[in-house]
């Protein structure tokens, strides 16, 4: 599994970042940096739960996770 | 520049006049579509928009999913008018292209969308008794990427869109779409005709074929005979450059590929235009456009100036693209002014690595590439403005 940003709706509110501190920061804009800087990084087995509460949570549905 | 242009442009190294020598003569054959595919690959064709990406990847990916199939002449790169040129002089060729494409992939529309630098007036003529539909779009930057081509032809705006669903799946009329530049359909449409032999009769053994050029120099006059050159891949840069007139006591870097591109120092000049030849440099042959930096003329200038217009040129989609592409463009800008200091460079150094690969398309990464490489080339100028010279100033 990976986490996907959507940039093209992406507001940079940054619940991703909240509850998916593992993989994702913040940038100085509020934009979601991943921390390995893989464009879509891999969701590892114990953090797959927190991963879908962050897609969940993205009020304006630019998170996603996909297979790979 | 103007299709003229192609008038006043000596002959291309010989052998190399394909695109724009005389009109074929033999009717395009049929093809059936396991034939096509591996024609194209024993031809090693390449795309000629940029992306430089396998062709027969491309028709394999639609291959019995009867596709729209998109012919690409957006030409959005303001240094590059060889779609412009090859529309003038054989819009037969791209109408070819996508006619074979049309009956080997059975499929549903052909679209040739062009934007307003190319002479609709002559692709609607070669055009006419053909399935080919014209379509006169609207311009800019990254109008011509695929999903904002797609988006356009829908009738929205023409900007990207998150590559999630790539348009090989669903893209116009929500069929898969296969696009391809207008000059890769013109080389379709000679390869069908003359065979891989013929097509590997020049080029490189991994870079085959011929593509066309547009040359253009940072000053006038640099360049005697600005303007569209078909050429060999693999011909040495130094080769292009003397065939447009360039003034070799003036002429300094080279810019490769455009404002997404990279540079060739002036000490590399014999760099063969091809894939392996430019990948040293971080550029590639992209779509043919080479720009000669004038000696005289300070690098860093012209950069921030470069980095400024892609800044402009976002879709203002993506956060990191809105926010970052003028955050460079303004350090790059502070850094050619006189009295810089080293956290400058650290700084776009920083910016570039943040936004490279954060957006729906590779806006962002193609000014990143840009700066990267403006930085690497003219390192020795980045000094002396960190000293307070710079040779362009002292003049």
């Amino acid at each position: 599994m990976r986490v996907h940003v959507d940039w093209t709706r992406c507001d940079g509110h940054g619940a991703c970042a909240e509850l998916l501190p593992e993989l994702l920061a913040t940038d100085e804009w509020g934009f979601p940096l991943t921390r390995t800087g893989e464009r879509d990084p891999k969701v590892p087995g114990p953090l797959k739960d927190h991963a879908r509460r962050a897609v969940n949570a993205c009020p304006v549905q630019a998170l996603r996770v996909k297979k790979g | 520049m103007s299709a003229a242009a192609l008038d006043t442009a000596p002959e291309a190294p010989s052998g190399s006049r394909r695109l724009l020598g005389p009109a074929p003569v033999t009717p395009l054959p049929r093809l059936d579509l396991p034939h096509l595919i591996s024609l194209v690959e024993e031809a090693g064709l390449t795309g000629r928009g940029g992306a430089g990406f396998p062709t027969a990847r491309k028709l394999k990916a639609v291959a019995g999913h009867s596709p729209v199939v998109v012919g690409n002449a957006m030409e959005g790169e303001p240094l590059s008018s060889k779609d412009a040129v090859l529309l003038a002089h054989a819009p037969h060729l791209v109408v070819d292209g996508l006619t074979l494409l049309g009956k080997t992939l059975k499929a549903k529309r052909l679209v040739l969308a062009t934007g307003p630098e190319v002479p609709a007036d002559a692709v609607e003529a070669a055009a006419r008794g053909s399935r080919v539909e014209v379509l006169r779009l609207q311009g800019g930057f990254v109008a011509g990427q695929e999903s904002a081509l797609v988006n356009q032809i829908q009738g929205r705006p023409g900007v990207p869109s998150d590559p999630v669903v790539p348009v090989f799946r669903r893209g116009v009329d929500g069929r898969p779409t296969l696009v391809l530049n207008a000059e890769t359909l013109a080389q379709l449409a000679l390869l069908a005709r003359h065979g891989p032999t013929w097509f590997r009769s020049v080029g490189t053994p991994r870079d085959p074929g011929t593509f066309l050029v547009t040359l253009s120099g940072s000053t006038p006059g640099l360049l005697q005979h600005p303007g569209v050159l078909e050429v060999a891949r693999g011909t040495s840069l130094r080769h292009v450059l003397a065939a447009a007139g360039t003034d070799q006591q003036r002429a300094g870097a080279v810019l490769v590929g455009g404002y997404h591109g990279a540079w060739v120092p002036p000490e590399a000049l014999d760099t063969p235009l091809s894939t392996e030849g430019l990948a040293p440099f971080g550029a590639t042959p992209g779509a043919g456009v080479l720009h000669v930096l004038d000696r005289t003329a300070c690098p860093l200038e012209l950069s921030a100036t470069v980095a400024g217009y892609l800044a402009g040129q976002s879709a203002r989609q993506c956060g990191p693209c809105v926010n970052g592409l003028p955050r460079i463009a303004q350090t790059l800008k502070r850094l050619a002014r006189p009295g810089a200091d080293a956290a400058l460079v650290a700084e776009v150094d920083r910016l570039r690595a943040l936004v490279d690969k954060r957006g729906a398309c590779a806006h962002p990464d193609g000014t990143a590439r840009f700066v990267a490489s403006s930085l690497r080339t003219f390192a020795d100028h980045v000094e002396d403005h960190l000293e307070g010279d710079c040779h362009a100033r002292a003049r």
